[in-house]
């Protein structure tokens, strides 16, 4: 197999939100991408919408090879750990103890919360005048809100408790010391809250989860607390990011926001669709590493070869949805791969998705005149894409 | 041996290929929905597995009429 020169990536600015366009046209070459990111080996990259859904689905693709390879990463310091650099069948161990507090079902009962803490947080906003951050003042309490629940975070420690997921998230740089540092106080402060759920059990995940570890012996302590910190490493920053991006997409597309406000109802399947349209991800997800020979998109990858995959270009593959570029709130077939697809798939999902839908329907029903009032900062830290904050009047 | 039955509820199924990685034996996903590949299977804890790690609950496992996956 011919192996040409590695391209740098990723591709994407991280002052928008758009496409980059490398990735129209690895679509429309046969084969997949040789690049090379900042760190780790040169990969290959699937950017077409089959490609990355049969590597994510294919088992031949391991996340676990990740920790014995040099994984292609942005920067050094970051390593995956966790329930994402597991295979099955030690994932699926993980994973199915987790997996009920996170059904769709389990997930509804919060749904009301949701709802009412989105209506405080703008009845405050219109106390305190515009501009409003919608960063700041809208999408990051919400996720924080959501993930202390689900831990059982009491009251009074959740200023804190966003302070260290704040620093632990790339929302602020630091160095690799201050990074250990600060994911150590959090550890522990994880650890006191399992001694406490254990001292006096609730109707929460942190308690489904001790039962798990005390009465069954299927998770070790140090498990309990690596998931505890990558429910909310996983589910805060992501849709803290993509809440806003929504906001921005939508006013930068009159017309679909139009549509939408006419019809409160669609505002699922608006959500759906600008899981397609917004590519969150400045580059592709967590590399996975071939265990055997297999081809994929024409181009055969060795066994040992890592391969990413860009979730965005796969969302915006013409071969698969129609117009693909077009932002469509009413499109019938959002099949998009937003979430991941496969083992890994979100195991947040359910939650994001009533999370995004409560807190773009209240905000839109709220402010018939949304604006943009102000400049936009952009993150720079090429993980995730987005506002770091969104200036907003109404 | 009792056979175990294998259901996937297609309106309910997201397709998000969960069940298929988990145990790839016994789930496929045809276009956007995942199916059994066979319908009556030998008992297998993973497809308790797979029922249990279903978002939408969408999979049901039955031996002898009684449903033993998810699990509660
Ligand atoms: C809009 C918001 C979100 C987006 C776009 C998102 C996206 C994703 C994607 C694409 C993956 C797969 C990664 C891969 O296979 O490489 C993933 C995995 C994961 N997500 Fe989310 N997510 C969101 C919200 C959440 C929330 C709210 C939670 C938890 C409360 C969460 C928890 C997780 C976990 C634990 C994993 C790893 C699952 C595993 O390895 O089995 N996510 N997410
Ligand atoms: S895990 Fe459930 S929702 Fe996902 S493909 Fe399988 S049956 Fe469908």
């Amino acid at each position: 197999m011919e192996r040409t020169a590695p391209v740098h990536y990723p591709f994407n600015r991280t002052d928008g939100l758009d496409l980059a366009c490398p990735y129209r046209e690895a679509r429309g070459t046969p084969g997949l991408t040789r690049v090379r990111m900042n760190h780790g080996d040169a990969a290959w990259l699937a950017t077409r919408y089959e490609d990355v859904r049969f590597v994510l689905g294919d088992r031949r693709f391991s996340r676990a090879a990740a920790l014995t390879h040099d994984e292609p990463r942005q920067s050094d310091g970051r390593r995956s750990a966790g329930i994402l650099a597991m295979d099955p069948p030690e994932h699926t161990r993980l994973r199915t103890l987790v997996a009920k507090a996170f059904t769709v079902r389990q997930v509804e009962r919060l749904r009301p919360q949701v709802r009412a803490l989105a209506g405080e947080l703008l009845d405050a906003m219109e106390e305190t005048g515009q501009p409003a951050d919608l960063v700041e003042d809208y999408a990051l309490p919400i996720p924080v809100f959501v993930i202390c629940q689900l831990l059982g975070v009491p009251a009074a420690d959740r200023p804190q408790f966003r302070v260290w997921s704040d620093s632990l998230l790339s929302t602020s740089p630091m160095t690799a010391g201050e990074f250990t540092a600060v994911r150590g106080e959090l550890r522990d402060y994880m650890a006191g809250l399992v001694a406490e759920h254990r001292r006096a059990p609730q109707d929460d995940l942190m308690t489904a989860l001790v039962n798990a570890r005390d009465q069954d012996d299927r998770l070790s302590e140090e498990e309990l607390i690596d998931l505890c910190v990558a429910v909310l490493v996983a589910g805060h920053e992501t849709t803290a990011t993509q809440l806003p991006n929504f906001v921005l997409t939508l006013l930068r597309h009159p017309d679909q926001l139009a549509r939408l406000r006419s019809d409160p109802e669609a505002v699922p399947a608006a959500v759906e669709e600008l899981m397609r349209f917004v590519p969150l991800g400045a580059g592709a997800s967590a590399a996975r590493y071939a265990t055997e020979d297999v081809e994929v998109g024409g181009t055969l990858v060795l066994a040992g070869e890592p391969v990413l995959v860009s979730i965005g270009s796969a969302n915006h593959d013409g071969g698969r949805f129609e117009d693909a570029d077009r932002l469509d709130v009413a499109r019938a077939d959002t099949h998009h791969l937003g979430f991941g697809h496969g083992v890994h798939h979100c195991l947040g999902a359910p939650l994001a998705r009533l999370e995004l839908q409560e807190g773009l329907a209240a905000l839109l029903a709220r402010f018939p005149g949304l604006r943009l009032a102000g400049e936009i900062v952009w993150k720079d830290e090429l993980l995730v894409r987005g506002p770091r904050s969104l200036p907003i009047g109404w | 041996m009792t056979a175990w039955h294998l259901a996937v509820d297609r309106d309910r199924c997201m397709g998000t290929g969960i069940c298929a990685g988990t145990a790839p034996a016994l789930f496929r996903l045809d276009g956007r929905h995942s199916a059994p590949v066979n319908d009556s299977i030998d008992p297998d804890e993973s497809a308790l597995d797979a029922a249990d790690s279903c978002p939408a609950a969408a999979i049901t496992v039955t031996a002898r009429e009684t449903v033993i996956g998810p699990r509660p």
